[in-house]
């Protein structure tokens, strides 16, 4: 690993995507779109809005990064960059942190736009400080990113990536007590809840809403979000293989 | 079809006009050398049992048949193939060792360079990546001929100005080996020529080349020749000894002589 390798393929993912204004847009303003037809949906009832509104900003980057990498990254398998990159001195390591630190860098960019809309605009109210609800957006972003990067191996083409969305990330927003509060799902729901890790993001930025300080669930939440980020890109390092037949 | 050596009888030592003699140490060990390399794709057997030695500073060709394996050699030596049995040693090391990835460059014959990127921050990448310095990106874009295009985006290139940055993100490194699957493919006559006398340069310098292709005037700007067809190698010449070998000057002449002659059964000699 080189941290000098690391940073050039940041600084070239970040580079590409400033080629692609478009995609640029549509990353910085859809979130805040969907939350302005949320409040408005909830037009009868603000005090939803303050409920639903509060995680989504946490399952947007989650969402977006996910299949922003997992199309990146095959992008890189099917143009033949991939396995010419695994020819020179990078380390596999390189290449996924490269990722990590781009989309991270993205996704901090998103979720304070959001964020901006939903407190200012929208006037969502939180017990805790707004920058605390942007760093478990973030957190949320990387382990999207991890995912979406550990799942582009297993797809050969563009069609089966992006059914990885529905088939990752849908149950895992269902699940993770954004409709409905986790302990009135079926059992069996519940206790495979505990162990998918947008559950403990959806968490997260519940105590923030709730509580003034940082409390020791909202660490704890944040640590396990990490974690499962960081298991993630290790499985993708592990999957992401120098030979192929 | 038996696996022995290549037809030509005329002996294989006989490297005319190597540039380089001079500057490589008489015996050196070779760049590149494969022993029974045996590769299977998609459950069939792809190469097959592939023996053969290439001198340091040498340009050598690898020649055959659309399907003959070319790129899968070409996979295999930079180390990004599985290898079913068989070895193949890169500058003294097996292939795909951490420590050849330095040393070792590949273009690969489909460009791989990020289309979505100029011309400059491709070189640039892969400058940062071989740590040698965004000099040495600007001076490989000019040795293709691409300043002019260097900050305009891949996606925006002709073919073979595509080809070129590909070739530009492999030079710039310096490598020791450089394997070029088809680098000339869509050039013009000048620009190839140009571009043999840079391999010819490298040669002369220490470097090792391995270049596929079809196109048979480049087959005679080559030191060796390797030909490969269906997996298996049916010549390890000099082009020389090859035309000696089948009695004809013409290499593309000689090349269908050697091929029809290797794909007909025993009895069916070609005269
Ligand atoms: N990924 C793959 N899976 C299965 N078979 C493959 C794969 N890639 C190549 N092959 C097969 O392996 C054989 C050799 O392919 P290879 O690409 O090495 O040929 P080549 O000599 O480079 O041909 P060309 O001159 O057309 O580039 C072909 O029969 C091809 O169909
Ligand atoms: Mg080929």
């Amino acid at each position: 690993m080189s941290p000098r390798i690391t940073l050039a393929t940041a600084g070239r993912v970040l580079t590409q995507l400033r080629h692609d204004p478009r995609t640029i847009a549509l990353l910085l303003v859809v979130p805040s779109l969907l939350m302005v037809i949320l409040k408005y949906v909830f037009d009868g009832n603000p005090l939803v809005f303050d409920r639903i509104g509060l995680p989504l900003l946490g399952v947007f980057p989650f969402i977006t990064m996910f299949l922003v990498t997992s199309v990146a990254m095959l992008r890189e398998r099917t143009s033949g960059t991939l396995e010419r990159l695994l020819t020179t001195p990078m380390a596999k390591l390189d290449l996924l942190l490269g990722y990590g630190i781009a989309f991270a860098l993205a996704a901090a960019a998103q979720a304070a736009v959001a964020c901006a809309t939903a407190y200012w605009v929208l006037g969502l109210h939180t017990a805790g400080s707004a920058a605390l609800v942007v760093a478990v957006a973030v957190a949320d972003a990387v382990l999207g990113m991890a995912l979406g990067l550990f799942v582009s191996a297993f797809a050969r083409t563009e069609f089966q990536a992006v059914q990885f969305m529905p088939a990752i990330v849908l149950p895992q927003v269902l699940l993770c007590g954004l409709f409905i509060a986790r302990d009135q799902m079926a059992g069996w729901l519940d206790g495979l809840s505990d162990a998918l890790p947008l559950t403990y993001a959806v968490q997260a930025l519940g105590e923030v809403g709730v509580h003034a300080d940082v409390t020791s669930t909202l660490s704890r939440d944040l640590a396990i979000l990490v974690g499962a980020a960081v298991a993630a890109l290790v499985l993708a390092a592990a999957t992401l293989r120098r030979r192929s037949g | 079809m038996s696996g022995v050596s290549a037809p030509g009888t005329v002996p294989a030592g006989s490297l005319p006009g190597s540039d380089s003699a001079s500057t490589q140490p008489a015996a050196a060990s070779a760049a590149l050398s494969a022993d029974h390399l045996t590769v299977d794709r998609g459950g069939r057997p792809v190469l097959r049992g592939v023996t053969f030695e290439v001198p340091r500073g040498t340009v050598t060709g690898l020649l055959g048949p659309s399907g003959g394996g070319k790129t899968t050699l070409m996979r295999a030596i930079v180390g990004v193939q599985v290898v079913k049995s068989g070895s193949v040693t890169v500058l003294g090391l097996p292939a795909g060792s951490a420590e050849l990835r330095r040393r070792v460059g590949y273009v690969t014959q489909a460009p791989s360079v990020y289309a979505d990127l100029t011309v400059r921050d491709n070189a640039r990448y892969f400058a940062a990546i071989y740590g040698v310095g965004r000099a040495a990106a600007d001076a490989a874009i000019a040795a293709v001929g691409l300043a002019e295009q260097a900050g305009q985006l891949v996606a925006s290139l002709s073919g073979g100005q595509r080809t070129r940055v590909s070739l530009a993100c492999a030079l710039l490194s310096s490598p020791q080996l450089l394997v070029l699957d088809e680098p000339t493919v869509g050039l013009d006559p000048v620009l190839r020529e140009e571009l043999w006398g840079q391999f010819h340069e490298l040669a002369a310098n220490g470097t090792t080349l391995l270049v596929s292709s079809h196109v048979m005037d480049e087959a005679g700007r080559c030191d060796r020749l390797l030909l490969l067809r269906e997996g298996e190698l049916i010549a390890d010449e000099t082009p020389a000894a090859i035309r000696a070998a089948t009695g004809t000057l013409d290499l593309e002449q000689a090349f269908l002589r050697i091929i029809r002659e290797r794909a007909t059964p025993p009895e069916g000699k070609v005269a």
